[in-house]
């Protein structure tokens, strides 16, 4: 598919300069080079900003429940294990109330890409404080300054058992297409968090900021080594936020370990179940 | 006169074999040409504890539990002190002759049958743990069985063990027989003695409703099941997972009750013919994805094994209290098709159906049982295959680039196409427009609210079955009933020629007429649930219009039995109060 054939009757509803923007275009970009279309690959999101991406992209996609997009992604990859699937998640969705799902869809290693919009907040709710918003912050549901401590994104994934852990600035477009279409070749839980600017509601995470504060992660830096991967994950700070695939390892995703689907995805193997004599026979 | 009905029970603590040495008996009375209905009672424990499995013999068909009892096998002084009570005049009471229990609670009127258990079970070479196999084997003494066709079955039974395990298990077995033959030869029973009876020449099985659930779910053409473990609906899970790979579907063991529903989900997205399972604590979890199924018009089958609520309730006992829940289930309004069950041979038919009834309508459709289906083990003749045929509704074929997934269709369905077929759509959570672009606009709201609500309709015409009335057409009393109350109701009618039973198999829709007609011709009505607040009698009303102000209610979590049923029925036609 071309961009223009990614395109829907649909204009973003997007405020002007929110990070959902470019997350949107790396995204068009990667599925134009790599040739993702209605034939090969399936978009799942939750609910939240980030999961208009589907309105306005022209690819196959469900549209789930807030926090829910992961299990419907998983049962979507157990039963054709032959698409791309991508799935679009926010921060409030992905570590409030799909914080459990998270943590199993890793461990289990489900051969999916995760994307996380991570813009600190809840934004299409006006800006409470999510999982991700820092100590202290201020927002409508913390006026007094948060008393959470946030979720380290990047250290849970690698704990959780994800075996491709990377993140990017939404801004940089082409790093970020570059990194989706890694994280899809990846066999296996990966998992890119996206540090996205809400502009309306966000004023400490700004583009500037993340302009002026963050480094790519360097060719001397082994991504294969934990440790390492784990004190990266926990450096952030002013001129000190690493980009860059942080963790990957080769696993056994869990639809290679299937063995029914070892021949062709599961809703292509047949349902004939009319000699069932065998299985009576056991309750005689 | 109906034929008679022997019920023997055995008891002990949980871990002492109490439901397996159960089965095998009843599936040695089958093969000897009988009937049989288990009833099994236990706490939610590993060992310890009390367990009781009720084995009701016939050589008619028999459906539910007695409280009476005439042979008692207890493998502990609990199951004498809880159950002599319940033996009746001449009943007999096996129980190990070694571990010098008090039985002076048991009447003089019961036959005492003493065995060294534990002394037989250790020469065997099993320790105590055998006790129940020779309780077995001299049980068939006693009540005329054929030890060989015992020991035929134990040993397909334990087909897959070690040689030693089958071995020490046939010597328990026919050194409990010998015993029972050498010592009790003028206090035998004539109940198991080989039987020519219907059962005898067609094939028969022996299986509960869980059971019933995965081969149903199995020969529907079931690719995809994702159940968390629950009582009373882990035994689904227990077989789904074993055949797996036979079969070529998948079972997944999720992380909760809501990755189960959204899982299923996704997998019925791309197109597999998926399930879930679960008992009413784990459907509050669901219910957001029930709406989310309908909502996106996904195909689901969901199974809800009732057991007493609230909350945790009584884990491992019966309940009809979420009949209310599941039809209200989820906020806003969308089409649910609801189908309860009333035995496990129903509940083989109603998965089957469900399955089709899920594709034909994309939306949510409910198996509802209760815990006394799920659990209890009765004998059907052997389920059919060739009466089934797989219908996955309407699909589209090829790439449209026009497609609409939720086009606007007179009869509320529109063709469905799968993800990565090549046709763009979004399945969506949001309001929608004909391919799935979130809207709120006000007319594409009404069209879509209204093209799914058609559905509904559209069932009723074209798939929706009548209640099944039992008994003859004209009665002095009608009972009105669902679920596991069928089995205890169609026992009790066998003594009344005189009454007939309505047995309620589609909740939503509703068959408000075929109901309403037949509760109209009746002179007396009874309406029979386990629950307390007349949940399926004040749905008939809402629908019908109709009143039934007697009721036999029940919410211990013990079912109803037979003879229960038969007094209420004799309460109720003599016109006392209820």
């Amino acid at each position: 598919m071309t961009l223009q054939e990614l395109a829907t009757p649909c204009s973003p509803t997007w405020c002007p300069g929110c990070g959902n923007m470019p997350i949107w275009a790396a995204f068009k970009n990667a599925a134009v080079a790599e040739g993702w279309d209605n034939t090969n690959t399936t978009l799942v999101a939750g609910i939240g900003c980030h999961s208009h991406i589907v309105s306005f992209t022209k690819v196959n996609s469900f549209e789930g429940l807030h926090g829910r997009a992961l299990p419907v992604a998983c049962g979507l990859k157990m039963s054709n294990h032959n698409l791309n699937v991508f799935v679009f998640t926010g921060d409030g969705d992905c570590f409030g109330e799909g914080g459990n799902h998270f943590i199993h869809s890793a461990r289990r290693n489900h051969n999916l890409t995760v994307i996380l919009h991570d813009n600190g907040l809840y934004a299409l709710t006006t800006g409470q404080a999510s999982p991700l918003t820092p100590h202290g912050a201020i927002t409508k549901s913390t006026p007094q300054g948060n008393l959470d401590q946030p979720i380290n994104p990047v250290a849970l994934a690698i704990t959780a058992g994800a075996t491709f852990v990377a993140r990017a600035y939404a801004g940089d477009i082409p790093k970020l297409t570059q990194i989706i279409i890694e994280a899809n070749k990846h066999q296996g839980f990966s998992f890119i968090d996206v540090l996205q600017p809400c502009v309306t509601f966000n004023k400490q995470f700004t583009h500037q900021f993340f302009q002026d504060n963050t480094y790519q992660l360097d060719k001397s830096y082994d991504p294969t080594n934990k440790m390492a991967a784990y004190e990266k994950a926990h450096e952030f700070g002013l001129k000190q936020i690493p980009l860059g695939i942080f963790y990957q390892v080769e696993k056994p995703s869990y639809e290679s370990q299937i063995p029914q689907i070892r021949k062709s995805p599961l809703v292509k193997v047949s349902i004939d179940r009319s000699n069932l004599s065998n299985l009576f026979k056991s309750y005689t | 006169m109906p034929a008679p009905v022997f019920s023997i029970k055995i008891g002990g603590e949980a871990g002492q074999g109490v439901k397996s040495t159960g089965l095998t008996l009843a599936r040695f009375a089958v093969r000897a040409g009988f009937n049989i209905y288990n009833y099994i009672e236990y706490p939610s424990l590993i060992r310890g504890g009390h367990n009781v499995m009720q084995i009701n013999v016939s050589t008619d068909v028999v459906t539910g539990p007695f409280l009476k009892c005439d042979f008692l096998i207890a493998l502990n002084q609990d199951t004498i002190d809880k159950h002599c009570g319940e033996l009746v005049d001449g009943a007999g009471i096996l129980f190990d002759a070694d571990k010098e229990y008090n039985t002076s609670k048991i009447k003089s009127s019961i036959v005492l049958y003493p065995v060294p258990l534990s002394k037989i079970a250790k020469e065997s070479g099993g320790k105590d743990l055998l006790s129940n196999t020779v309780a077995l084997g001299a049980t068939i003494g006693i009540l005329g069985g054929n030890v060989d066709g015992l020991k035929t079955l134990i040993k397909q039974e334990f087909g897959d063990k070690e040689s030693e395990t089958i071995q020490a298990n046939i010597s328990a077995l026919q050194t409990g027989y010998d015993y029972s033959i050498k010592n009790f030869a003028k206090q035998t029973k004539d109940v198991l003695r080989e039987s020519n009876t219907l059962s005898s020449t067609i094939p028969q099985i022996v299986v509960n409703g869980n059971e019933a659930i995965a081969l149903g779910a199995i020969s529907a053409g079931m690719q995809f099941a994702t159940i968390y473990p629950m009582s009373p609906i882990s035994g689904i899970l227990a077989i789904l997972a074993q055949h797996q790979e036979e079969y070529g579907y998948i079972y997944k063991q999720p992380e909760d009750e809501i990755s189960a529903i959204n899982m299923a989900i996704g997998a019925s997205f791309a197109g597999a013919r998926s399930m879930v399972a679960t008992s009413g604590g784990g459907f509050c979890l669901m219910t957001e994805g029930y709406g989310l199924a309908g909502m996106t018009e996904t195909p689901l089958v969901i199974v809800e094994g009732m057991r007493g609520g609230p909350a945790t309730g009584l884990p491992t006992w019966n309940e009809q209290g979420d009949l209310r829940m599941i039809l209200h289930a989820h906020q806003g309004e969308f089409p649910k098709i609801i189908l309860a069950a009333g035995d496990a041979n129903e509940t083989f038919d109603l998965t089957r159906q469900a399955f089709n009834l899920a594709e034909i309508y994309q939306t949510p459709v409910v198996v509802l049982i209760d815990r006394n289906i799920c659990d209890n083990d009765q004998n059907f003749q052997i389920f059919g295959t060739s009466n089934y045929k797989i219908d996955r509704g309407k699909i589209i074929d090829g790439v449209n680039p026009n497609y609409c997934r939720y086009k606007l269709e007179s009869d509320g369905i529109s063709p469905r196409a799968f993800a990565g077929s090549g046709n763009f759509f979004i399945a969506n959570s949001d309001e929608h427009d004909e391919v799935g672009y979130s809207t709120d606009e006000s007319s594409t709201r009404n069209l879509q609210m209204q093209k799914r609500m058609q559905k509904l309709q559209t069932c009723m015409k074209d798939h929706m079955q009548g209640p099944k009335l039992y008994g003859p057409k004209d009665a002095d009393l009608t009972i009105v009933s669902w679920g596991s109350n069928k089995g205890p109701i169609l026992e009790s009618l066998k003594n009344f020629p005189n009454v007939n039973y309505l047995h309620l198999t589609w909740i939503s829709p509703f068959p408000t007429q075929e109901i309403a007609s037949n509760l109209k011709k009746s002179r007396k009505l009874l309406n029979i649930e386990c629950n307390y607040s007349t949940q399926m009698g004040g749905l008939i009303k809402e629908k019908t219009g109709i009143q039934i102000s007697n009721n036999l209610l029940k919410y211990d979590g013990r079912p109803f039995f037979v003879e229960e049923i038969t007094e209420k029925i004799k309460a109720t036609l003599k016109g006392d109060p209820a």
